[in-house]
């Protein structure tokens, strides 16, 4: 007997399922088709390639109106359904009613527009259906600019199909990777590092305000007050299932149409599949469930036990020339372990995540051949204990004997290559070592190989240790930290040599061994590129140590103090009365006067910071730094003004050098001092820094100390002016901020590169002018007050919530 | 069956870092991974009692500002040669929200 089967929605989902229904049970439906789109089925994960270029739609569509005629199925393209009557068991059609036995619910999902001003212009769009792709492909003439908001899949298969067409295409993402729900943070950048190199500009951390236009779009502002210019807007930040007919009907929805295993609605009468639904608890966007769906509503509606049971999925991105491959769970967690291979030369990043015996999720960037093989052992849960040394490096090496890391280099032939930058071969280095070359550097300066980006350093300390045996001590200068193989001064030059400006970049270009670093190299890393990248770096605040995160120093209990800034140690009543009314607004515990002459308020609650800082910035002072791997202070004697010995205005430099050097962050800190004539009151001789004013002039010297090595400075140049003053102080500081190791204070990197060497660079007219310009753009940049920026925003600082109130309810 | 305190929206809590929540036994930290996952742990070092919540978050772990211990923020396990524990709470993220389990506001014996 033949019964009625009404099918709402013309998808990929509801294709398959009428395909799968036709094979198993022919004859046994009569079934009626709505479509609100006026055409069959297509495949909608085509639309990238349509978009682009490589594909027509005439290419995509899998049923056409033939197919669904050739089955006996009735079609009602175009046509929209305007209810459901649950009870009478009819569908209304926009052009009449339809009886059904059975319904099926596919009517898919609908893509999430943000309520921004403008988002109604005329040119934006979606990115969901073929007008859409239509639009996007009018839009990108060449020359034309686009913006696509919303760097998940659909977003960069968007922006790279418009760009393939000629349009320039920037893309805003809110979070602070691509792709994040599919890919981690090292992913995500080799990812955005390939979209940039075809011209895709990317903004991550990135959140839209406005879309800007009178008669149509023309632009998009974000909140940091960013505009790009636009002439189409595509937004694509996400989909939600479309539910309206299902609840007008008055079936159970939560976040989609709730079903069953057999795809049955909370009416055992109506089916439901494809995006449109939720089954336990879960959305389906990915197209692999939604068959697996198909097949058991196909199934059912013939008459066959079945259970659908959602399985790991896998995601491609459909944009040629990025292989990335992402599957299962990537998340850090407990019981998890990470096998991470970065072989940055060749842009390849492969993460492996196991739990217990088990590998649960894979990530793979750059060459994904491998992927199929990992998803299988993902969905089948198999035992990877016994492969795991070798699992990273796939089927080709699974069951293989274990790898000895020296094998590989020593099977190399003496012709191999090992440094590509200079064309060294193994030979070479081999012969430079047996001729006496023990150490890296000696390496190096033979051979030439590893001196150049010196990614290759690995490799021949490989070849060195094999050479030299036990003779070899590799860590002559250790690691910056157990993240990675390379020591802080390769990584300063690797920075700058490779172009590096953001963690996430250095961390995957120079094989980091961890996912997120550690509390050793971060703050590193943060300063390097806050040093070398002063107009493209961004700070990382989760990067610093909590005294500059929290602009003050914590102390044993948890308490802060607070040391606002004493321009070279002088200060004034009006000054003196806002610290005393502090004292006693924030009933801090204790006064007291530091050694670099200004006045300390400890024990300081959390809570209180921004008030205080807001306090003082009102009475004009600022951050005194007294936290900071940066400029402290600059202490001075009182000079001409009042001292009978004093031979020139040691006060007034120091508040000069003071002004010109705040605000700068250093390796780590650095303190001045100014004496008015030999005498010293101001001890500039065991400063980082010390300036002796004489008859003649100004006697620089350097790299003093007064903390766990006491140390006298050592003569750097003597000028005649001010003005050298602050030029030589600047280009040094500049130079040591350049070049210095983190946490390294100035004698130890003096110690290192040797004191001939600063001199011959400051003392050189061009190289000096270099690093004072060099000095100058940073300040732009960060010589701010922090407390003016953190003091506007208090309820960060605050606890998030206070449960003592609800304990005692 | 456990219950849930709604305490902040993810947020509230910048990733990499960490906020704190007052309770009648001590504060608590809540932590938010780069990954947006979301550990609470008890605001104090077992060593010197630093506030872990002012500490850099690596990964699943959390590094005392004060001296450097490294905790495992899941189990709460000092890492490296250090030995101690940091007791957890059970939280979750729940549409975009911040779930705490109760039995923090419970008197907890002191053991």
């Amino acid at each position: 007997m033949t019964r009625k089967l009404v099918v709402i929605g013309a998808g990929m989902a509801s294709g398959r399922m009428l395909e799968h229904l036709f094979d198993q049970a022919p004859g046994q439906w009569d079934v009626t088709l709505f479509n609100a789109e006026p055409r069959g089925n297509y495949n909608r994960l085509m639309l990238s390639p349509v978009l682009s270029g490589d594909k027509t739609y005439d290419q995509i569509v899998t049923h056409d109106t033939d197919w669904y005629l050739a089955q006996g199925v009735t079609c009602r393209f175009g046509e929209a359904v305007v209810g459901i009557d649950r009870g009478a068991r009819i569908v209304h059609g926009a052009r009449g009613p339809v009886e059904y036995d059975a319904l099926v619910i596919a009517t898919g999902s609908a893509p999430f527009i943000i309520p921004l001003p403008g988002h109604k212009l005329p040119g934006v769009v979606a990115y969901r259906d073929l007008e859409d792709t239509n639009a996007m492909i009018e839009a990108s003439r060449p020359g034309a600019t686009a913006v696509v908001i919303g760097g998940g899949l659909l977003g960069l298969e968007a922006a790279a199909g418009m760009a393939a067409r000629g349009a320039e295409v920037t893309v805003i993402h809110l979070m602070g990777h691509l792709m994040e729900r599919q890919l981690d943070p090292a992913a995500g950048y080799l990812l955005q590092r390939d979209l940039e190199k075809r011209g895709i500009r990317i903004h991550c951390k990135g959140a839209t305000k406005a879309i800007l236009g009178t008669d149509r779009v023309e632009a998009v502002l974000l909140e940091d007050g960013t505009t790009y210019p636009a002439d189409l807007v595509c937004m694509a930040v996400g989909i939600r299932p479309e539910t309206r007919l299902a609840n007008d009907a008055g079936l159970e929805v939560a976040r989609g149409i709730t079903v069953d295993d057999q795809m049955r609605t909370s009416d055992p009468a109506i089916f439901a599949l494809g995006e449109c639904v939720e089954h336990d608890g879960q959305l389906f966007g990915l197209v692999a469930p939604l068959y697996d769906q198909a097949k058991v509503l196909a199934a059912t509606l013939a008459g066959t036990p079945a259970a659908f049971m959602p399985l790991q999925t896998a995601t491609k991105l459909k944009v040629t020339g990025c292989d990335l491959f992402s599957a299962g769970d990537f998340a850090e967690g407990p019981g998890r372990e990470d096998i991470v291979f970065r072989d940055p030369g060749r842009g390849i990043y492969k993460r492996l995540i196991l739990e217990g015996d088990r590998l649960i999720g894979a990530v793979m960037y750059g060459d994904t051949a491998d992927g199929p093989w990992f998803f299988d052992k993902i969905r089948s849960g198999a035992d990877i204990t016994a492969d795991r040394d070798t699992l990273i490096f796939g089927p080709a090496f699974a069951g293989g004997a274990q790898a000895d890391p020296l094998a590989a280099v020593a099977a190399l032939p003496p012709e191999a290559e090992i440094c590509g930058c200079n064309g060294v071969c193994k030979g070479t280095i081999v012969t430079a070592i047996q001729g006496g070359a023990a150490t890296l550097d000696a390496v190096r300066g033979l051979t030439k190989a590893s001196a150049s980006c010196g990614t290759c350093t690995g490799l021949v300390e490989q070849v060195m240790a094999l050479t030299l045996g036990d003779g070899f001590a590799a860590n002559a200068n250790p690691p910056m930290c157990k993240c990675t193989d390379h020591t802080h001064e390769d990584v300063r030059r690797l920075i700058k040599s490779m172009g590096l400006k953001t963690i996430p970049a250095v961390m995957q270009d120079l094989g980091w061994k961890t996912v997120g670093g550690c509390a050793s190299c971060r703050p590193a890393l943060n300063y390097y590129l806050i040093a070398d990248w002063p107009l493209e770096y961004r700070d990382d605040r989760q990067s610093r140590f909590v005294n500059e995160r929290n602009h003050a120093n914590i102390q044993k209990d948890g308490t802060y103090s607070v040391v606002p800034r004493m321009w070279g140690g002088v200060t004034t009543s009006a000054e003196l009365r806002a610290i005393a009314d502090a004292v006693d607004r924030y009933a801090v515990p204790m006064i007291k006067v530091t050694g670099g002459q200004r006045i300390d308020l400890l024990g300081v609650r959390k809570e209180d910071l921004p008030a205080i800082w807001s306090d003082f910035n009102q009475a004009g002072m600022v951050s005194g730094h007294a936290y900071a791997k940066g400029l402290r202070t600059v202490k001075t004697c009182v000079g001409t003004d009042f001292c009978r010995f004093g031979t020139q205005d040691s006060t007034g430099l120091g508040i000069r050098l003071e002004k010109l050097l705040w605000g700068s962050w250093t390796p780590a800190k650095v303190k001045l001092g100014v004496s008015g004539c030999p005498r010293n009151c101001a001890e500039a001789t065991c400063k980082d820094i010390g300036v002796v004013c004489v008859d003649s002039g100004f006697q620089i010297s350097v790299a003093g100390a007064a903390g766990m090595d006491v140390r006298e400075t050592v003569p750097l140049l003597t000028v005649e002016t001010e003005d050298e003053v602050c030029d030589v102080i600047s280009a040094f500081v500049q130079l040591y901020r350049e070049q210095a190791r983190y946490l390294h204070r100035i004698y130890k990197w003096v110690d290192k590169v040797g004191l001939d060497w600063a001199r011959e660079q400051v003392a050189d007219p061009a190289t000096r002018a270099g690093l004072i310009e060099r000095f100058r753009l940073s300040q732009t940049i960060y010589q701010t007050d922090p407390w003016a920026e953190h003091a506007a925003r208090p309820d960060e600082w605050a606890p998030v919530a206070d449960l003592r109130l609800r304990a005692a309810e | 069956m456990s219950q849930l305190i709604d305490i902040a929206a993810l947020e509230d809590i910048p990733p990499q870092g960490a906020r704190v929540v007052r309770t009648p036994q001590g504060c608590v930290a809540v932590f938010r991974t780069a990954d947006d996952r979301v550990f609470a742990l008890d605001d104090r070092c077992p060593h010197k009692g630093g506030p872990l919540s002012e500490g850099i978050v690596h990964g699943t772990s959390v590094t005392c500002p004060l001296h450097n211990w490294v905790f495992d923020m899941a189990t709460g396990q000092a890492q490296g040669a250090d030995s101690g524990a940091v007791a957890t709470h059970a939280v979750r993220v729940e549409g975009g929200r911040i779930l705490l389990n109760h039995t923090v506001l419970a008197q907890r014996n002191t053991a």
